[in-house]
């Protein structure tokens, strides 16, 4: 097991997650929007590979539903359709820049895939699961470069220099800290123009967590500015006439490489949590477009919670991704610690 | 009869020890002849039990005079009777405090004549001082009663005058139809108990949940047995309530009715699904789909009892009071005009908003008034059926067309683009305003839905205006149009489309404002029908807002409970508690 190092297992499982999600749009067999009312709550399709017959086919397939009453299908097992790979579907942009309707996966009409099942409007949750992550993930990656970049530059700042700009860093830090981001958002949400549309809510929702957020960081750079800029390689380096900025670059930060990096990670998952928690509470993106968080938000209907399990998906995805995210945090921090010893 | 002694201090036992003489001796020697009760029609059931319900929120106090919110009125529902009654289920009005009343030629004058020989829930007796007192207590200024509005006919206050002990006249400033319903919820109040706070001017401060049970007294079927902050309000019977059955036995039937408080509509349900209380006001279509698979195994049935009063709609903003260069203003362009407006309507999918959010349990709507209200609702109103082709003519007629990839242009060629407000607790409301968005992108209009916390929706449409579309709902307290004059008069407080207008806008509303002001004051009801008619075909016809769907009303109770009646109005579970029942063997279970 030395080939593989639990940390690149890890790395490996991440990329795995986050594969799918990047490229949502191949992934992806329908628009996120796409309503089929008809097929309201449909139940995860069940994928055959024998026929009415119970002869084997190597080419899966699924039936089409026949729906009876409300929430209520029964599949005919007499209308098959196989699954094809690789076929055309309703266009989409990858990476919001090229233009494809190329898909891994689909079924001729009239029988549907949906390999999560679908919501209350019939739309496909393994779709808006793939694209509602893209947003998720990238709120989560976005906002922590904001509060590390923030926290970084001002927790040097701070405590290279000492004195009145360490204070004052310092007490405005705390006061963030103690700021109650929730109410923050409510507010912040309250007083802006209602046709806010779904990338500018996503760039509000990003810049509210990543901002609030430079605190913590800022400290913890702050402390480890503080000891090193008395080391004695430090000071040497000083004594040779070595500018502010060189020392900084040169000695400072290199020293404060481990924390940023472990921080990194750990805020990840934190800050991607703030956005499903928010969204779930009806103050992120709107509908129609998908993150984890709205996704999630039905499931205040008890009702719904204990009637429906598959849209409970995107919420136990969240388990594995935090805890690959903490234990590469946790991967990354000894190594730093026996480099150090 | 039980003489129930609190816990409380010895001086208080005193007290509770009176109180509980003299009911003991004076039902015992006065025949049922001497106080002329109202003899209920109803089936006859058995005395007894212990009803457990729930509340969605603790309520805020148990003064009749100054309530407002809906847990409040509804505690306050049981201990209070008024001179007139709502029959929630025939949606008629009925005696009840008074016995018969008269209505002079010209609509001016009601001659009520009170029942004699009532007594109050502590035995005090009610007479025409009592009516008097009470009704003073809600038009004084001062006291600043929510009720104070709804008693001001034509801007002046009813005039009270007592002619004897039992006999009182309220004059009219000017006609007002059907203005017996008025007296509907209007709790007389002991003026023995309350007089010295009026006086005092502390009238809002007293009957606080702090109260103890004895200083509160009213005319209503239970009275105030025990309160436990965060947990639960517990009534007891009202040993001289003035309904009998037609055995002659004294109602309500039930010993006592306990409001348990729970948080949420979820945590309601699964208390009534546990067992734990018997019945539920308001369910979910979900939760009725739910509980209906369950009900034989736990003995309780959910009921269907049909279409509600709530009406929900898609509010476009034609507020004239916007500044012409806002944002909002450009779309207001759009949204005047009125051929726009039919387009919008034809291209919503009632049909699935009813099968998905309801669950088939509710009603498409094309005017605000739902079946409900039976005898107001003009069938006559088309239903045009959803139609995509219809409503793109429409838009091409109004001067609107379609870019090369299909999105709406009017016609300086700037694309109809509109958010469209929800209130975030609303789930179902949410729900229609992502169908609506849908179904517009099939127009080739981009909406967006926006979900607020409810007061900064609230805010919004009622302050600042600050909004471009929105799916509200309304629910009437009562059948009667008289009761949704603030929403159809051009200068009522909740003419939503364009609130605090100082002179109506179209010439189609100040026709709406004729017609409404003129069945106020029209005497008989198939004239006033014809002119309220007419009303709803300018509303459907001009779609100042676009009716979308209206919600059954769905409650649950236990099996054992008798005389259950579910009502369209609400409460619409405990409108009737005085002769509920619990079948015998429950009720010598429970005792």
């Amino acid at each position: 097991m030395r080939l593989l190092s639990k940390k690149s297992l890890l790395l490996m499982s991440l990329v795995a997650i986050h594969v799918p999600i990047l490229f949502s749009g191949l992934f992806a067999p329908y628009d996120v929007a796409e309503q089929n009312r008809d097929f309201s709550f449909v139940p995860p399709s069940r994928i055959h590979f024998t026929d009415a017959h119970r002869t084997l086919h190597l080419r899966p397939s699924v039936c089409s539903l026949e729906n009876s009453g409300f929430g209520q299908y029964h599949e005919n097992r007499d209308r098959c359709f196989p699954i094809h790979f690789l076929i055309m579907g309703s266009p989409y942009l990858l990476f919001g820049v090229f233009k494809s309707n190329l898909h891994l996966f689909g079924v001729e009409a009239p029988a549907k895939i949906f390999l999560m099942g679908t919501d209350l409007y019939g739309r496909d949750v393994f779709s808006r699961f793939l694209y509602g992550g893209q947003l998720s993930l990238l709120t989560g990656i976005l906002a922590t470069a904001l509060s590390l970049g923030f926290g970084v530059l001002f927790g040097t700042l701070a405590g290279y220099y000492g004195g009145w700009p360490d204070a004052v860093i310092m007490r405005i830090a705390e006061l963030f800290l103690a700021l109650p981001w929730l109410y923050l958002l409510f507010a912040v949400r309250a007083f802006l123009p209602l046709n806010l549309n779904a990338a500018a809510a996503f760039c509000l929702l990003v810049s509210v967590i990543g901002i609030v957020g430079w605190a913590r960081p800022a400290r913890l750079v702050r402390g480890i500015a503080l000891s090193s800029r008395e080391r004695h390689y430090v000071l040497a380096a000083r004594l040779f006439g070595g500018s502010d900025s060189y020392l900084i670059r040169r000695h400072v930060l290199p020293d404060a490489y481990a924390v940023i990096i472990t921080q990194a990670v750990l805020l990840i998952p934190q800050y991607v949590l703030a956005e499903v928690t928010l969204s779930f509470l009806g103050l992120g993106v709107g509908e129609p477009t998908p993150s984890w968080g709205n996704m999630l938000s039905t499931l205040q209907q008890y009702q719904v919670l204990v009637s429906y399990w598959w849209l409970a998906i995107p919420g136990a995805v969240l388990v594995p991704v935090f805890c690959s995210y903490l234990l590469l945090a946790s991967e990354l921090q000894p190594r730093r610690t026996a480099i150090d010893a | 009869m039980g003489c129930h002694f609190t816990k409380g201090l010895p001086a208080l036992l005193l007290s509770s020890v009176v109180v509980c003489l003299i009911p003991s001796s004076v039902s015992a020697q006065s025949p049922l002849s001497k106080e002329e009760l109202l003899i209920s029609n109803d089936p006859v059931g058995h005395p007894g039990g212990h009803l457990v319900v729930s509340l969605r929120s603790e309520p805020k106090t148990l003064n009749p005079v100054t309530s407002i919110d809906i847990s409040s009125r509804e505690v306050i529902a049981q201990m209070t009777g008024d001179l007139i009654h709502i029959n929630r289920f025939s949606e008629n009005t009925e005696p009840a405090l008074a016995k018969s009343w008269k209505v002079s030629r010209d609509g001016l004058e009601y001659t009520l004549k009170l029942r004699r020989g009532l007594r109050f829930s502590d035995g005090s007796p009610l007479d025409a001082d009592d009516v008097l007192f009470s009704f003073h207590a809600y038009l004084d200024e001062k006291v600043n009663s929510p009720q104070r509005d709804l008693l001001l006919i034509g801007g002046k206050p009813i005039t009270i005058q007592r002619m004897d002990a039992d006999t009182l006249v309220f004059r009219l400033a000017q006609p007002y139809a059907a203005a017996e319903r008025l007296f509907d919820s209007v709790a007389i109040l002991p003026r023995r108990l309350l007089e010295q706070a009026y006086n005092d001017g502390k009238l809002s401060q007293t009957w606080g949940l702090d109260t103890s049970p004895q200083q509160i007294a009213g005319l209503g079927p239970f009275r105030l047995k025990e309160y436990v902050v965060g947990q639960y309000l517990t009534l007891e019977r009202n040993p001289y309530y003035w309904k009998a059955d037609r055995e002659g036995r004294r109602l309500p039937y039930l010993d006592q009715i306990t409001f348990i408080f729970v948080p949420n509509a979820d945590a309601e349900v699964i208390r009534f699904q546990a067992g734990d209380t018997d019945m539920v006001n308001r369910l979910s279509a979900e939760d009725y789909a739910a509980l209906e698979k369950e009900q034989t195994a736990h003995s309780f049935h959910v009921y269907d009892a049909g279409p509600s009063l709530e009406y929900n709609f898609l509010l476009l903003n034609l507020n004239s009071s916007l500044p012409a260069q806002s944002e909002i203003a450009k779309k207001q362009k759009w949204f005047r005009d009125v051929k726009f407006r039919q387009a919008i309507s034809l291209a919503i999918d009632r049909d699935s908003m009813i099968r998905l959010i309801y669950r088939g349990r509710g009603t498409p709507l094309w005017t605000p008034v739902t079946p409900a209200s039976s005898f107001w609702i003009d069938n006559a109103i088309p239903h045009p059926p959803r139609s995509i082709d219809q409503a793109r003519k429409l838009l091409q007629q109004a001067g609107f067309s379609w870019s090369r990839n299909g999105e709406l242009t009017d016609d300086t060629g700037s694309p109809v683009k509109f958010s469209i407000l929800t209130s975030a607790s609303n789930s179902q409301r949410v729900q229609m305003a992502t169908i609506i968005q849908q179904d517009l992108k099939e127009l080739g209009v981009s909406a967006q839905v926006v979900s607020l916390e409810f007061r900064s929706v609230a805010d919004r449409i009622f302050r600042s205006h600050d909004y471009e579309a929105a799916v509200l709902g309304l629910a009437g307290g009562d059948t009667d149009p008289n009761s949704q004059m603030n929403v159809w008069l051009s200068t009522g407080n909740d003419h939503l489309w364009d609130i605090g207008e100082a002179h109506p806008a179209t010439s189609w509303e100040a026709e709406i404002d004729r017609l409404m002001e003129k069945q106020l004051t029209t005497l008989k009801p198939q004239a006033r029908k014809i002119l309220f008619d007419r009303v709803q075909e300018i509303i459907a016809e001009n779609l100042p807002i676009i009716s979308l769907v209206s919600p059954n009303v769905l409650v649950g109770a236990k099996d054992q409970l008798g005389n259950f009646r579910p009502a369209a109005l609400d409460p619409h579970t405990l409108w009737n508690s005085q002769e509920l029942f619990f079948s015998v063997t429950v009720a010598a279970r429970q005792r």
